[in-house]
């Protein structure tokens, strides 16, 4: 299971990314937000992805939006407080891009961060591996 | 997450060949199975394109003896089991006396006083202790090889012809779509039957229990994909076969899903729910089963409300994604005057409405073979 070690996670197996560059620290961050590789993995084939539009407000361990997979359909959670920015477009017509990529072209909607402290409240890397693996006992 | 699985669940003669082909198991009906090896969209693939086959062990399995063994069939189904001849299988329903599906089974005559039923895993038990409870009316007896056999379904538009690889090309090629009949295989019985569960030509295997992991690895190594529960059910959604639980239950009657094919009444025969079933048939239908796709993105699931005009005029009873049309369809119970072809709907997906239409039933049907002679 990959589990990039620069990433933050919720117990909900969302994760978020912050830009590196001169927004960050500004309060101007933009973070971007997916599921991770075990989410898709126990997920299976990802059929249709409901991501909020540009602009919607979100709070951080609220519900933004579900995602369908051919066997179960699962609520997403938001790593963050902030406005959404972008949705990914791509995923309307090909959902199975979180399953191929889910760190990268499978990426949900990129933020923009209100308070980025709360970061701290996510899990890092470390502590998300030994949440799964707990998980999975 | 799912809690750990209870301890009591019942395993397959098969289990440790899922495992070392990385099966992910789940509880079903007691049994431990496998849902899926790989993915569920491309198992369904393998069996819509080439051959994927299933371990069905968890399905019940009674064998029916003696001399009234065809009576005493045609008193517990709703079908005439006494016009099938050895080699001929058949479709039918269990009903309550009130007409109500106790379960949905299909019976294979392999003499005239030998037959076999097979029941779904979620009634296996019921079914016996109703075989059981009626049995005593009749010169037959009722063998449970639940657990003595190991059940295996091969299926796809390649299937005949990968199995023509593992046993008798002559003996599979014998087989017309709902025969059965029995062999040989590596010096131990096997039975055969030309049936399914997925819209697809190929057979369904029965051998003893510890013949099954060879007869498995033997299908692997003919190039069969293992197919897990998952793309079972997307696989009998598109060829709208009924699932029991689902899309019927005890509170409904085969007329009601369709299934007044498999009532015979012309035979005046007595059988457990016929008066039942002949004022079911006379009196006007209050629900009828649709078959629905989506016209947007989304997917509908069991237990979905379905809206006509704003209300709520019934629920889907099975919903799905499609992975051959691309969308989501399912079946669902709506008033019969809206049951025809092209009737729009909205289903509530968890309060988002998905358009969906009526369209004709199956939603899926395999293409004309051109070159399994039937002759």
């Amino acid at each position: 299971m990959i589990i990039p070690p620069d990433l933050r996670y919720t117990k909900e197996h969302e994760w978020v990314r912050l830009a590196d560059g001169p927004s960050a620290g500004s309060g101007q961050a933009i973070g971007t937000v997916g599921i991770t590789d075990y989410a898709q993995d126990q997920l299976g084939d990802i059929v249709y992805v409901s991501l909020p539009e540009a602009g919607k407000q979100l709070t951080q361990l609220a519900v933004f939006g579900e995602i369908e997979s051919v066997k179960a359909v699962s609520e997403l959670y938001s790593p963050v407080t902030g406005k959404v920015v972008e949705p990914n477009q791509a995923l309307t017509d090909s959902p199975e891009l979180i399953n191929e990529s889910p760190y990268e072209q499978g990426w949900l909607m990129k933020v923009r961060l209100a308070d980025e402290s709360e970061i701290h409240k996510l899990l890092t890397a470390e502590q998300y591996s030994d949440y799964i693996e707990r998980e999975g006992e | 997450m799912s809690d750990v699985p209870a301890p009591t669940l019942r395993r397959t003669c098969l289990y440790e060949e899922h495992l070392s082909l990385g099966a992910r198991m789940v509880p079903f009906s007691g049994w431990e199975m496998p849902v899926q090896y790989g993915g569920i969209i491309e198992e369904h693939n393998a069996v819509r394109r080439a051959g994927g086959m299933f371990d069905v062990s968890h399905m019940g399995r009674f064998e029916l003896l003696g001399p009234e063994a065809a009576a005493f069939l045609r008193y517990v189904c709703t079908y005439d089991m006494a016009r099938l001849a050895p080699g001929q299988g058949h479709y039918a329903v269990v009903c309550r006396p009130d007409g109500g599906i106790m379960d949905d089974v299909y019976v294979y005559c392999l003499a005239e006083d030998r037959y076999m039923l097979v029941a779904n895993a979620s009634n296996a038990d019921k079914i016996r202790d109703w075989l059981r409870q009626h049995r005593p009316r009749f010169k037959a007896e009722i063998a449970d090889i639940h657990t003595s056999t190991c059940m295996i379904a091969v299926q796809g538009p390649q299937a005949l012809e990968r199995l023509a690889r593992v046993m008798d090309t002559e003996f599979v090629r014998s087989l017309k779509p709902r025969a059965c009949a029995e062999t040989d295989w590596e010096g131990k019985p096997l039975f055969a039957s030309r049936t399914g569960y997925t819209g697809e030509d190929g057979l369904e295997l029965v051998s003893p229990a510890q013949t099954g992991p060879r007869l498995w690895r033997a299908l692997l190594d003919a190039g069969i994909t293992p197919c897990g529960l998952g793309a079972r059910d997307t696989l009998r959604l598109e060829a709208a076969l009924l699932l029991y639980g689902n899309d019927m239950d005890e509170t409904v009657n085969p007329f009601e899903v369709g299934l007044g094919w498999v009532v015979t009444l012309d035979d005046s025969a007595e059988f457990i729910g016929r008066a039942a079933l002949i004022h079911a048939r006379e009196r006007e239908p209050v629900r009828a089963l649709a078959c629905l796709k989506a016209e947007e993105k989304g997917v509908m699931r069991g237990g979905h409300p379905i809206l006509r005009s704003g209300q709520e005029v019934g629920k889907v009873t099975s919903g799905s994604y499609s992975p051959v049309l691309g969308v989501s369809i399912g079946m669902g119970f709506v008033p019969p005057q809206m049951a025809a072809e092209g009737t729009e709907f909205a289903v509530d997906v968890r309060g988002r409405l998905l358009p969906a239409r009526v369209v004709r039933r199956p939603f899926y049907k395999r293409p004309k073979a051109g070159k399994e002679s039937e002759a």
